[in-house]
């Protein structure tokens, strides 16, 4: 079974090392922005599926790391590859902050409040003008190869593999986080809190832990989508961003770490596939398939996959085992 | 090779020649993207979901009057096809459709993309690669007076600053010393008025004496307006959309303040003023000036002009249960007209710069929707397609105009 | 002084809409334990329906009764059909369901009516009347007495009847109250169906004030939630005086605040669901609830 874990992440690693080559230069930004939203969401199984506590407005994060990139770029020159870490520990910290709130929230409460905060962040980002440029917006500078590259691979190719570079590494340092202790004590409070206690674990520190990480991880697929797009305005971070990655999180599956890439593609292209259907009204198609979904599939498209595959996996193992 | 024939020779040799000069100096309208013998391809974002899907009208409207077009033969022998997405109002969706449509769906132009936000974030791509956008959705002034840095890019109706401040060359020779009281929407839109309004004032931008704001998401604007009222203010600037303006006149009304009022061109329609009349009384709409730059379908005294009779037959035809007088079909139809124009002009084989050309060296007077004595105009100093607008002030029933036609931007008249 | 009065009054008015949307909510919570996502939906496109009967010809004494039956019957269909299969499933999935019937019937009602904002019909006249000098409406007295006395017939119902003791049994304990012969799964599906009903209801009162359109309740949406935590989640007196606090609060805050203002009412919404949820979260009149390990 180990092996053909590996087998598969090589796999995929290998089909973005090369998708740039066979695909048109556009498909490789969309598939930028399915990275970055993948890390997103990455961020949410994290938060939502290994430690149980329910963030609709993590758009407010990808907005701090947005915005965070886009003020150090505009006002003090800042580079990329030191503003996106900062925007890292930007959205970290308030992050925290909030994770510290949220400690006296939980399950429905907890989504209440989060959902008041992405309602809330387009006016609150708006007024702070002289920072944030209003409405009006920022523009951010595009990110160009380094040199030796120049005229070898497009900006946004570039951008395409700095993006899936990142997300290879962060998905790398999850899996081993969540596969080892830290990963057993978010488990252990999302399953029964009060026994986690019982057991040495300090919910306090790791949950607020959890909600810091997260917000991280929200606050870079911000910055890169704010790089991506050359622009970040208010509007950029409305609750349907918010909605739109805790539902591209539950569609993929919040509990794992596949589910979370599942959700990025989700994000990035059910919008316009449910065009495709339904031209006159896209959103109908949508909410009923999250409906739908919920009631037939609450586990996610990546559960799906492995309630088939495990089975089939335990058989060959049985037969195996017998032969 | 020994040639025998030799006028065959030559004339081989002539045709030769010949085809190397007019394949040089021909646009090859086969390179061009978007240009094909029977079709010319264009692209466009509108929100046809979220918040803003009400604008989503213009797009509908735009189509009939393509499809009206076509049917006629289209332009010098093209159909036009205008590939209409919706990007929910989303800058990173703008971008990522945008660069779909220049590059897999090979659009020769971006036209009537709706938004400041989306316009702004598809700017510098589509100015980099040299694809026009134009007669962009939106009234905000950077389309035109950033025209140096952005070529390709250019906007078509009055922009909100220079609506703003043909209100304030008209008060200060009516009322010089007017208290003001502003109520804005508190987003680019909203500021872009406040600009125009202060820039129209000049040294009299003093006369403002509050400026309140309000957001989309709220349930009422009657607070706002106490406070407007409170602050002594005697003439009434709302820099609102539709629904926030009527409640504003609705509270105005019932709050029994009466001042002088101004309303921006995007709510001033007959049948908006008619909605507030009847939710808040005569006193709420009488005696309102607004500006205008189009004919109002749901203004009855346009009910036999020949240009507004077309405009219905357009859309009974080429929009079956669209409401004529819902004025974003009739913008979606008049800036329609105005890119057709452009079309036609560019010729048998349009180019994306001759097209662009055309566009900054504009004379329409034919638009039939456009208010009779204002011309679609543009130079290259001056890249504000519409800039005149006329006074007009409702009486409770219909929008009288009055005065002369302004132009906001002083082109000396 | 005379402002201050009128931003008072004003405030009520608005706080009335919050109320009236309120109460929904804290039915649906009463009834499942659940904060129905969708609730403001529902309430709107239940308003569209009124406006289509209206658009007929049909009086409004016969469709707005018409409409609220429908609501309700619709509702408990719905909760039968779609919510009962994640009845018992983790909140995330009934956050999820709740979604995706908000974008629902968003979709549904742009794609039915389009998205042109529109006047609503109100049975109230529309002279304004007055407290001293401060001016409001009728139709902003109808939605704060239509408010109360849709508060009074939930207190009668819950506090005096039989068939609302089964329903508060069946949301506190489901389990004995099977045991005791309560049709549980239905009394959860007449919760929704009174939510959706009080919903509808408050969208009729709303709309002539608010203008109809798809998007009309998401805003106040916010707002009803802040004044449901207010008040207390689960307490119908508390979503009213939550609303109507909340209401005039922030119209004060917004005149009187300058560094507040107007534009950062959404975020002091939150501010004030944050600060309520972590001190006293059962909010002004709403029952305390403790974890017994």
């Amino acid at each position: 079974m180990r092996v053909n874990k590996y087998w598969s992440v090589a796999v995929l690693a290998l089909l973005v090392l090369v998708l740039p080559r066979f695909v048109p230069s556009y498909a490789a930004f969309e598939l930028t922005f399915v990275g970055a939203y993948a890390i997103g969401i990455l961020g949410l199984v994290i938060l939502t599926g290994t430690n149980g506590q329910i963030s609709l407005g993590h758009g407010a994060f990808f907005g701090i790391g947005g915005y965070a990139v886009a003020i150090l770029a505009q006002k003090l020159g800042v580079p990329f590859w030191a503003s996106v870490p900062l925007a890292a520990i930007v959205s970290g910290i308030l992050g925290l902050g909030l994770g510290l709130v949220a400690l006296r929230l939980e399950g429905v409460y907890l989504a209440l409040a989060t959902f008041a905060l992405a309602v809330a962040t387009p006016s609150t980002l708006k007024h702070f003008k002289s920072l944030t440029g209003g409405s009006q917006g920022l523009a951010v500078p595009s990110l160009s190869p380094p040199g030796p590259l120049h005229g070898v691979i497009t900006s946004e190719q570039w951008l395409y593999y700095v993006t899936w570079v990142i997300a290879g590494a962060l998905f790398l340092l999850t899996s081993i986080a969540l596969g080892g202790r830290l990963g057993r004590a978010l488990r252990a409070i999302r399953d029964n809190e009060v026994a986690a206690i019982s057991f040495g674990v300090n919910p306090q520190r790791y949950k607020t832990f959890a909600f810091g990480w997260s917000a991280a991880y929200a606050g870079i697929a911000g910055a890169i989508v704010a790089i991506a797009t050359g622009f970040v305005s208010p509007d950029t971070y409305t609750v349907a961003l918010s909605l739109a990655l805790v539902t591209g999180a539950v569609l993929g599956g919040i509990d794992t770490l596949w589910g979370a890439l599942l959700g990025g593609v989700i994000v990035e292209f059910l919008p316009l596939l449910v065009q495709k259907i339904n031209p006159a009204a896209p959103s109908v198609v949508y909410g009923i398939a999250l409906v739908l979904f919920m009631i037939f599939l609450p586990g996610g498209i990546a559960r799906s996959i492995q309630a088939v595959i495990h089975p089939l996996r335990l058989r060959r193992e049985i037969h195996h085992a017998r032969s | 090779m020994h040639v025998r024939n030799r006028p065959l020779a030559a004339t081989l040799a002539a045709c030769f020649a010949l085809s190397l000069g007019v394949g040089a100096f021909a646009p090859a309208a086969a390179d061009e993207p978007g240009i094909t013998p029977t079709e010319i391809l264009l692209g466009g974002l509108h929100p046809y979901s979220g918040p803003a899907s009400a604008y989503g009208a213009i797009g509908k409207g735009i189509l009939a009057y393509f499809a009206y077009v076509n049917d006629k033969g289209g332009v010098n022998g093209r159909k036009i096809t205008y590939k209409d997405l919706d990007d929910a109002y989303s800058p990173p969706q703008a971008v990522q459709l945008t660069k779909q449509l220049v590059e897999q769906d090979k659009v020769f132009a971006m036209f009537d993309t709706l938004g400041t936000p989306s316009n702004l974030a598809i700017r510098q791509y589509l100015n980099d690669n040299g694809v026009p956008q134009l007669y962009v959705a939106t009234g905000a002034s950077t389309w035109g007076s950033d025209g140096a840095k952005y070529p390709w890019t250019i906007g078509w109706q009055p922009d909100y600053q220079s609506e703003a401040i043909v209100y304030a060359r008209y008060l200060l020779k009516e009322a010089p010393n007017a208290k003001i009281g502003v109520l804005m929407q508190n987003d680019d839109y909203g500021e872009d008025y406040l600009t125009g309004l202060k820039t129209g004032l000049g040294s009299k931008s003093g006369n403002i004496v509050k400026v309140a704001t309000y957001e989309v998401t709220d349930a009422s604007v009657a607070s706002q307006v106490a406070s407007l009222k409170a602050a002594g203010a005697d003439t009434f600037f709302v820099f609102a959309t539709p629904k926030f303006s009527i409640q504003a006149l609705v509270a105005a009304a019932q709050q029994s303040w009466h001042p002088r009022t101004f309303f921006n061109s995007v709510s001033a329609s007959a049948t908006i003023l008619g909605a507030a009349t009847k939710a808040g009384g005569e006193d709420a709409t009488k005696g309102l000036i607004t500006t205008q730059y189009l004919k109002d379908p749901s203004e009855p005294s346009w009910a036999d002009d020949a240009g507004m009779k077309q405009y219905r037959e357009i859309l009974a035809k080429y929009a079956p249960g669209a409401d004529p007088n819902n004025g974003f079909f009739a913008y979606g139809v008049s800036i329609a007209f105005t890119m057709v124009d452009t079309l036609k002009r560019a010729g048998k084989n349009p180019t994306r710069k001759a097209v662009m050309d055309i566009a900054n060296h504009l004379h329409e007077t034919d638009n039939f929707l456009v208010l009779p004595g204002i011309v679609v105009e543009t130079t290259p100093k001056d890249r504000f397609p519409i800039d005149q607008q006329r006074l007009a002030r409702y009486d409770g029933t219909h929008f009288v105009p009055f005065g002369e036609i302004y132009a906001g931007r002083g082109r000396g008249r | 002084m005379n402002e201050l009065a009128q931003q008072i009054v004003s405030g009520l008015a608005t706080g009335s809409i919050y109320a009236s949307m309120a109460l929904a909510l804290v039915l649906i919570y009463r009834s499942m334990g659940v904060i129905n996502f969708a609730q403001g939906e529902m309430a709107m496109f239940s308003t569209y329906l009124a406006w289509q009967f209206a658009q007929q010809g049909m009086p409004l004494w016969i469709a707005f009764p018409l409409t609220i039956a429908i609501a309700f019957a619709g509702a408990v269909a719905l909760e039968r059909v779609v919510v009962r299969p994640v009845e018992r499933a983790a909140p995330l999935t009934v956050v999820i369901l709740c979604l995706g019937l908000l974008i629902t019937f968003n979709g549904l009602a742009g794609w039915i009516w389009g998205y042109t904002v529109r006047t609503f019909p109100s049975p109230f006249p529309t002279t304004p009347l007055h407290i001293g000098s401060a001016a409001f409406s009728s139709q902003d007295l109808g939605i704060i007495a239509v408010s109360l006395l849709s508060l009074g017939a939930i207190s009668l119902f819950f506090g005096k009847t039989k068939l609302g003791l089964a329903m508060r049994a069946a949301a506190l304990y489901p389990e004995s109250s099977r045991v005791l012969g309560v049709r549980v799964g239905w009394m959860l599906a007449l919760g929704w169906g009174m939510a959706a009903a009080v919903g509808a209801l408050s969208g009729l009162m709303v709309a002539p004030v608010v203008l109809l359109e798809p998007n009309m309740m998401q805003g106040i949406l916010v707002y009803a939630f802040a004044a449901a935590v207010l008040g207390g989640i689960d307490s119908p007196v508390g979503a009213v005086v939550g609303g109507l606090a909340l209401g005039v609060g922030l119209n004060l805050i917004g005149a009187y605040v300058p560094v507040i203002g107007t534009d950062l009412q959404l975020t002091t919404a939150f501010g004030i669901i944050i600060v309520i949820l972590l001190f006293r979260p059962a909010g002004l009149f709403g029952r305390r609830t403790m974890r017994r390990v």
